[in-house]
Parts: C-alpha cells; structure tokens; sequence
C-alpha cells in the first residue's frame, strides 16, 4: 500500500499514518551529493496583496543555484504568486502590491533602479498552458534572441536551445511550420525551448506539466532534470509524486499564503517538521 | 404507477405540436423574407442595367439609346450631355476617395485599436470606447457639411484650393468616418488574442511596445486586415460626405494609357473637384432625368458596377479572415 498511491489520489483513501505519497526509490535527483549550492534567490520577509487580501505573508526562503526548488501547496495558497514576484510578473497586475525583498545574486528585484524587462531577460519562464506564439517553430525559439540583439550564428542558438529542450528530432525538418501545428506536449517543450534560448541564469515553471498527459509529463520531468547541469529550475506543482520525484528542495505553502516547510525534497517528505505540512502530504487536507 | 401511463407520457409529440410548427413557420418566413428582398434587389439591378448596354437591350426588349460596353469601360468622359458614358472617371474618383481615405484611416485605426487594447487603462477605455462608437454614429450629411465648412477651408489655408468642393477633403472626412471601424474592429480582434501570448512574451522579456507589435498585432492580423475591408468598402459606398466635400464636376480619365493610372497618386490631383460613383448617381437623380431614358438607366449600369465592387470586397474580407484565422485551442 505504501507505494501504490498515486499523488492524484490525495483527496480520498488515505487512511492510518501511511505516507499517500512516497519517495521514489533510486530517483534521478540527487545533486545533494555535490554539496551546498550557493544561494541565488532569496525572500526576505516577501508579503504579496491583492488589493486587500493577502496572498503570501512574510516569506523569506533561500533557492539554492542549479538545483530543482519545488513549490507545492493547494489551491491558492501562493505558490504561483510566489513564483511570478521572483520575475516581477506581478508588476502586470495592477492590483498587486510587494512588500519584502525578493533578492537576485544579492539584488533586490524591487529596487527602484531594477529593469523588470532586464530581469525577465535572465529568469525565463514556462507556463502551465502552453503558449507558443502564432508563428514558426524557429521563430519562436529565436524570438527571445531577436529582442535581445543577439541574432548572430542564430540557427546555431536555435537548434541548440531545441535539443536542449528534446524536441529538435522531432521538428528538425519542420522548423517553418507554426508552433500551434504540434502536439501539447511538444508545444511546452517549444515554450521551455523558446525559454532557455537565451541564456537565462533561472528558469521559472508553473505547473508545466498540469495540461499534459502522463507521456507528456514524463518528458517534461527527464528534461527538467537535465535542466538542472545548467539551469536553477523553480518549479510549482500541485502533484505531489512529481515534486518528490524531480525536486532537490521543496517549499510547501498553505492556504493563507504561508511557508509552512522548506527543506531537502526528502525530508519533506519522509520526515516532515510541521505537522500540517504531515497532513497535507499524506493527503488529510488539500 | 401504471406501465400505460409512463409510456404514454413518452410517447407524446412536442416536437410537431402546432405551436411549433407555427413558430418554425413564422422564423423561417422572416428569414426568407430579407434573403428574397435582398435577391430581388440585385435582380432588378441587373435587369434594369441591361436595359443600358446595346449587347443586351435586346434581350430585355428595349429598343431605344444604348451604349456599348466598349463606351461604359474604356470611355474617358463622364457626362450626360453628350454620348460620354465613360463609367471609369467615376470609378477613378472613388478609388482616390478610397486610397486617401485608407492612408488616414488604416494607421489612425491601428494605433488607436492598440492604444485601447493594450495602453489603455480599465477606466480611460470605458470612456474612449464610447466615444468611438458615438463618432461611428454621426449621420454622413453633418460629416459632409463640417467637410466644406472646415475641411476645405483648411485645405485652401494650407495649400490653396480653388472652390468649395475636392477630391482631398472627401478623402480626410471620409477618413475620419471610417476610422472608428478600423478602431473598433481591429480592437476587437486584438482583445481576443488570448492573454496567455502577451503572458509569453512580457516573461521573455519584451517591452510593452515588442508585445503590442510582435506579439499582438500578428495575432490578431486576420481580424486586423477584415477591418480595413469592411472600412474601404465602407468608403467605396460611402454617398453624402463625399457629394458634398468633393462636388459633381465628372473628371476626366483615360482607362487605356497609363499616366491617367499615375495620376492617381498625385498629390496635386486631389486638391481638384472629383465625382465619385455614388456622387454621380445622385446627380443623377436629383437632376431632371426622367423614368426610361439612356441617362436614367446609366444609373443602374454604376450602380451595378459599384455593387460588384463592394461585393468583392466582403468576400474578400471574408477569405482573408478564414485563411488566416489562428486555432489557439
């Protein structure tokens, strides 16, 4: 029993103390062994509103460098609104307001002095409906480089940016076709392609894998886990099995926008300081 | 419960009850009723046109004046005296009104579509939007009369016109007239761009003005290109403004050699009085032209060539949306 649930069970059957969500056993992640990442984001006391409700309260946590952070927690608990403050993508709410620091190599995002389309330029992201723009594969991945000038050995950048992303076998004889052409599946690997195009030091994920079937998904859990050689790799989810799975670190966020837990993915799951944090992995609440 | 009773229950016909039919009737007649007006309109068109043309008087049963086709598309004088039954001049009249007035409408439309859609806050929109629909709302007789009144006096300060009536003020208040379309249309058709594209690119680390020109405006280009057909076909038909700002002097213009075609696109030729299609079929009317003359009848030979025309367009229009109409889902 104790490994035959499955994460989108969590809100039934899950009895007695068992775990409805295991650890994998001999799972990919296990950068641990390399030591300690140095810190390349980190919360200091970050509150979200909008307008007057709040949507994270004081949260300050360290995101380690080229390591997978996954962010878990139900439905509007913040996760996502944790994620989108990290690029500032809040900034296109009008309603939202910041308080905190959210610093990026040291700097605060939220600076005065601080470009939110510069930083956007160095923390890609990829989004839970795929959303390829209307035009070719190649325009898509090149259109990142295009913005940024940087259009030199350009086919280069683009068929390098589609392997990383596993799809270029697939589109290599199709790059003019519109991106809206291929699957689901492939259309997120086109937008994760499109994202790391450029170079960016982060790559932000919210629940990239959530509109995908289980064929999909899995594609999408091996490439973020070599995402992480090069990539620091932020990711929300609200599968549990998947955090588990791909992460290195795992925040859990409650309702109420609280982190409640931040630690080494296994610890979360295996041996959780917080009892509510218990609960809500082993499937009694969310 | 009995078994009798269930069954019956199920078995009763709602579908052919006499209501029904009744009101299925009744839907289907007004339905009918606007197709055939509008197919016994272009009947009668055609037929009355063909009562113009030698090649097919005949075949209508008239036996008075008539005019070649050779004469109606290739003859280079509009004028009602003599055998000038030239339609090209007018034809050439109304393309000027519809070039000038797309070189105004088109970029004014655009960018305020994109001001709207894209720059605009919540409450400027709820204003803007309004007001655009209201500009959309003015009959064209006040468009025509503000055209002589303030159009062309302008023009004459700027550039020195003779007259009251030409080609140029047509072209700005038809301009004008037909911008709130474009706006409208094209705001619509970028509205419907799905939000998680602009998501896309502002997370790429575009600017505001990189989404709104690389993003938004390819997406929505079909419905972008259907506004600037609706809007050219809106001035292609376009009657008062363009009587009263370009006047009723028939131009004259050469369908067979090419500098009458250059002459087009020279800026001199629209500070002249110029007659359009519909400027002439007013003339037409109004003037002393009595029930089954040649010059009577002329009326419906242009305005049979302006409805194909306007046809075309919306067709056109049509083509273009479904060709390059974008499956987001």
């Amino acid at each position: 029993m104790s490994n035959g649930n499955q994460a989108s069970d969590m809100s039934e059957g899950s009895s007695g103390d068992e775990y409805a969500v295991s650890v994998p056993e001999g799972r990919g992640r296990d950068r641990d062994a390399d030591g300690e990442a140095s810190t390349i984001i980190e919360s200091r006391d970050l509150s979200v509103w909008y307008n007057d409700e709040q949507a994270l309260q004081s949260v300050s946590m360290e995101i380690p460098e080229k390591r997978v952070t996954a962010m878990v927690g139900p439905s509007g608990c913040g996760k996502s609104t944790y994620l989108r403050s990290i690029n500032r993508m809040n900034d296109l709410i009008d309603a939202a307001r910041v308080e905190g620091e959210m610093l990026f190599n040291g700097k605060n995002v939220y600076d005065d002095d601080v470009d939110p389309v510069a930083l956007r330029r160095r923390i890609g992201m990829v989004f839970q409906q795929p959303n390829p723009f209307p035009k070719s594969i190649y325009d898509n991945v090149a259109y990142g480089l295009r913005l940024q000038d940087r259009t030199e050995n350009l086919d280069e950048k683009v068929e390098e940016a589609l392997r990383k992303a596993a799809l270029w076998d697939e589109v290599k004889d199709q790059l003019d076709q519109s991106g809206l052409d291929l699957s689901g599946g492939q259309q997120q690997r086109l937008c994760i392609a499109r994202a790391i195009a450029v170079d960016p030091e982060v790559v932000l994920m919210d629940e990239p894998a959530s509109a995908l079937d289980p064929v999909a998904t899995s594609k999408i859990e091996d490439l973020i886990d070599e995402m992480a050689e090069e990539f620091t790799v932020i990711i929300v989810t609200h599968n549990m099995q998947q955090a588990a799975r791909i992460s290195d670190k795992t925040a859990v966020f409650l309702t109420g926008g609280e982190l409640v837990e931040f630690d080494d993915t296994d610890k979360v799951f295996e041996n959780p300081e917080n009892d509510r944090v218990e609960d809500y992995i082993t499937g009694k609440f969310g | 419960m009995s078994g009798d009773s269930s069954t019956e229950a199920l078995t009763r016909r709602t579908q052919n009850s006499s209501r029904e039919l009744l009101a299925k009737g009744f839907f289907f007649g007004c339905a009918a009723l606007s197709v055939a007006t509008t197919l016994s309109i272009i009947g009668l068109l055609t037929f009355e046109a063909a009562k113009f043309f030698s090649i097919t008087a005949p075949l209508v049963g008239i036996d008075g004046p008539t005019a070649t086709l050779t004469e109606f598309f290739t003859g280079s004088e509009w004028g009602l005296q003599g055998p000038n039954l030239g339609v090209m001049p007018l034809v050439a009249v109304t393309l000027m009104v519809t070039i000038g007035s797309g070189l105004i409408a088109i970029p004014l439309g655009v960018a305020t579509a994109l001001y709207l859609s894209e720059y605009a806050s919540e409450r400027a929109r709820s204003y803007l939007k309004p007001a655009l629909e209201v500009l959309a709302g003015v009959p064209s007789i006040i468009y025509g009369i503000f055209a002589v009144a303030y159009i062309t006096p302008a023009l004459d300060a700027l550039f020195g016109v003779d007259g009251l009536f030409n080609v140029a003020s047509a072209c700005i208040v038809v301009g004008i007239m037909i911008l709130p379309m474009v706006a409208s249309v094209s705001e619509d058709a970028m509205q419907a761009v799905p939000d998680d594209l602009r998501q896309a690119g502002y997370g790429m680390g575009a600017t505001k003005y990189d989404v709104s020109t690389g993003v938004v405006v390819p997406a929505a280009a079909s419905g972008i290109f259907s506004s600037f057909i609706l809007a050219l076909s809106r001035a292609i038909g376009e009657t008062m403004a363009v009587t009263l700002a370009g006047g009723s002097l028939a131009r004259e213009f050469d369908p067979t050699s090419l500098s009458s075609y250059l002459s087009l696109f020279d800026p001199e030729s629209y500070l002249e009085p110029g007659m359009t299609m519909t400027a002439a079929m007013i003339q037409l009317l109004t003037g002393d032209v009595t029930g089954g003359g040649l010059a009577y009848r002329s009326l419906f030979a242009v305005g049979l060539v302006l409805f194909v025309i306007t046809l075309g367009m919306n067709v056109l229009s049509d083509l273009i949306a479904r060709r390059y109409q974008e499956d987001y889902q």
